[in-house]
């Protein structure tokens, strides 16, 4: 590994894509995520790579649905409004089967909303978004280190499963600096047969498309790749455990949320609540089966998330709805004080003993 | 231990860049950090401040509400944070800008003329680290030796001429007497 630099949060996610092979960026300028078309800019021109600032979010998103057609790994980074606009691109990507990354640097809504740090596309992300029976794969770093890990970790599991990957961080991520180390391995290698690159006159040509006007294959297509989702929801959810070992109560909170979150863990265990965190890292797949067994063990569940309760709705799902869950948050671009969190837990803790 | 430290200022003072310095050195000498900037319309002209936090273990949230040490570099920064620090805590005062005194009683407090003192010596953007060098003597979160290392990390090389002037700067706070 290298040595540990200073690092925006947004830059990591520049560097480590460039690490992780990608040569292709398209994207359209929104605070606060500029950052990565500016690095994109300096970087890609000095490596034989594409710098492309497009005339629109619509365009950036359908360059990158090209580039991903033809198989090499691509990406695209906007903020809440501007993702809103490529909705229609992505759900074509997905419909195509196409491994793509899109970064999400979350600000406040709904409409052009705010420029400081929100959650609140919780639903868009992993909910579908676009149009159609779909998913994406999306990840949430929770420091600068793993915008570096995860952005790499989505191109591998794009690739790997040929489906888009998005990483959903938010507006203080983005901004804020951290020592980051960034790998020195090459990317993996992931064989893409079904790319669209010429067939020099050897092959049959390959097709990309979304368009199935018969339904019976449309239907096809649909439980072919549900079946790909159901492996993706077994092997690949991620989530950190804190101090849940003997935890009474549990706090979940993704992104900058869990960082408060973490504080206000420790302040909360020092007057003797026995409480702890999930910190879900994959958002889809979500972390179901240790929600599952958090149910049994914990009385209450705390959401901490920088909306107005969009998370808490797949607690409740994979809890089965066995035990409360309450909600604490800030929203339009507020953060909640780590004081707010620990108030939160002590008043669960207080109403469900 | 953990420390927690907001700079405040105008946009164009140097906050951020103060803030990083700081971060680098902090980093430097094995402390996990954090540096999370004001962002957005602010940083054009209007007011800017930085969180640092520099501990000995992992950082939690990177957002500092209280501060055990503020670097106010004008006054809307020191009316804004002065009831945020934490009792006890450090607040340094840029007192060529700013004409009034702290009014808490619970924390210690540092007057420094920066701006008048970066003026004569003819480093007239250099307040912010005068100010670091001050904060550096009194607080000791971090070492003054190797600072070089760590300004390194933070000009960039093409301004290597400027090493010179934010190391002057730097020793101009950290001998700086009331």
């Amino acid at each position: 590994m290298a040595e540990k630099v200073l690092m925006k949060g947004n830059e990591a996610i520049a560097e480590a894509a460039i690490k992780a092979g990608c040569r292709h960026y398209f994207g359209y300028p929104i605070t606060p995520q500029t950052e990565i078309a500016a690095y994109m800019a300096k970087r890609m021109p000095k490596i034989g790579g594409t710098f492309l600032q497009a005339e629109s979010e619509v365009a950036a998103i359908n360059m990158v649905y090209g580039v991903a057609g033809a198989g090499f790994r691509v990406m695209t980074s906007s903020s809440s409004p501007g993702v809103s606009l490529k909705q229609e691109g992505i759900s074509y990507i997905a419909g195509a089967d196409l491994p793509a990354l899109i970064v999400n640097v979350q600000r406040g809504g709904p409409g052009l909303g705010g420029i400081q740090p929100s959650q609140s596309d919780y639903f868009q992300a992993t909910k579908g978004g676009g149009h159609g029976d779909y998913h994406l794969i999306v990840l949430a770093p929770a420091s600068v280190q793993e915008m570096a890990d995860l952005t790499i970790k989505a191109f591998d599991l794009a690739d790997q499963y040929r489906v888009p990957a998005m990483l959903l961080a938010d507006g203080t991520m983005g901004q804020m600096m951290e020592p980051v180390e960034l790998p020195d391995l090459p990317p993996a290698e992931i064989e893409k047969p079904w790319a669209v690159r010429g067939t020099k006159g050897e092959r049959k040509h390959n097709i990309i498309n979304s368009l199935y006007l018969d339904p019976e294959l449309l239907e096809k297509t649909n439980f072919e790749r549900f079946e790909k989702y159901k492996v993706i929801e077994e092997k690949e959810a991620m989530y950190e455990s804190f101090m849940m070992e003997d935890a009474e109560y549990c706090v979940v909170a993704f992104g900058i949320a869990a960082r408060v979150s973490k504080n206000a863990v420790v302040a909360a265990r020092k007057k003797g609540i026995k409480v702890g965190l999930i910190r879900p890292i994959t958002l889809w797949p979500f972390p179901k089966k240790v929600m599952a067994e958090a149910a049994e063990q914990c009385k209450a569940f705390l959401s901490v998330e920088l909306s107005m309760g969009q998370m808490i709705e797949d607690i409740k799902l994979h809890t089965g709805c066995k035990k409360p869950v309450e909600l604490c948050c800030r929203t339009g671009g507020m953060i909640p004080a780590p004081e707010q969190v620990l108030g939160s837990i002590e008043k669960l803790a207080k109403e469900n003993q | 231990m953990t420390t927690q430290i907001l700079i405040a200022g105008f946009g164009g003072q140097g906050v951020l860049f103060a803030g990083k310095f700081i971060a680098y050195k902090g980093l430097l000498e094995q402390k996990e950090v954090s540096w999370l900037p004001s962002y957005g319309p602010e940083m054009r002209g209007g007011t800017a401040n930085c969180s640092i936090i520099l501990s000995d273990d992992p950082v939690g949230s990177p957002i500092v509400s209280n501060p055990d040490v503020l670097i106010a570099m004008n006054l809307p920064s020191l009316d804004k944070y002065e009831n945020a620090a934490v009792a006890g805590g450090s607040i340094f005062v840029d007192s060529t800008l700013i004409g009034r005194k702290v009014e808490r009683t619970d924390v210690k407090t540092f007057y420094i003329p920066a701006t008048k003192m970066a003026n004569d010596a003819g480093i007239p953007t250099l307040a912010n680290m005068i100010m670091m060098g001050k904060m550096i003597k009194e607080t000791g979160i971090v070492n003054f030796g190797d600072i070089t290392d760590a300004l390194k990390k933070v000009v960039s090389a093409k301004r290597a001429n400027l090493l010179d002037l934010n190391i002057k700067a730097l020793e101009a706070g950290y001998n700086y007497q009331d």
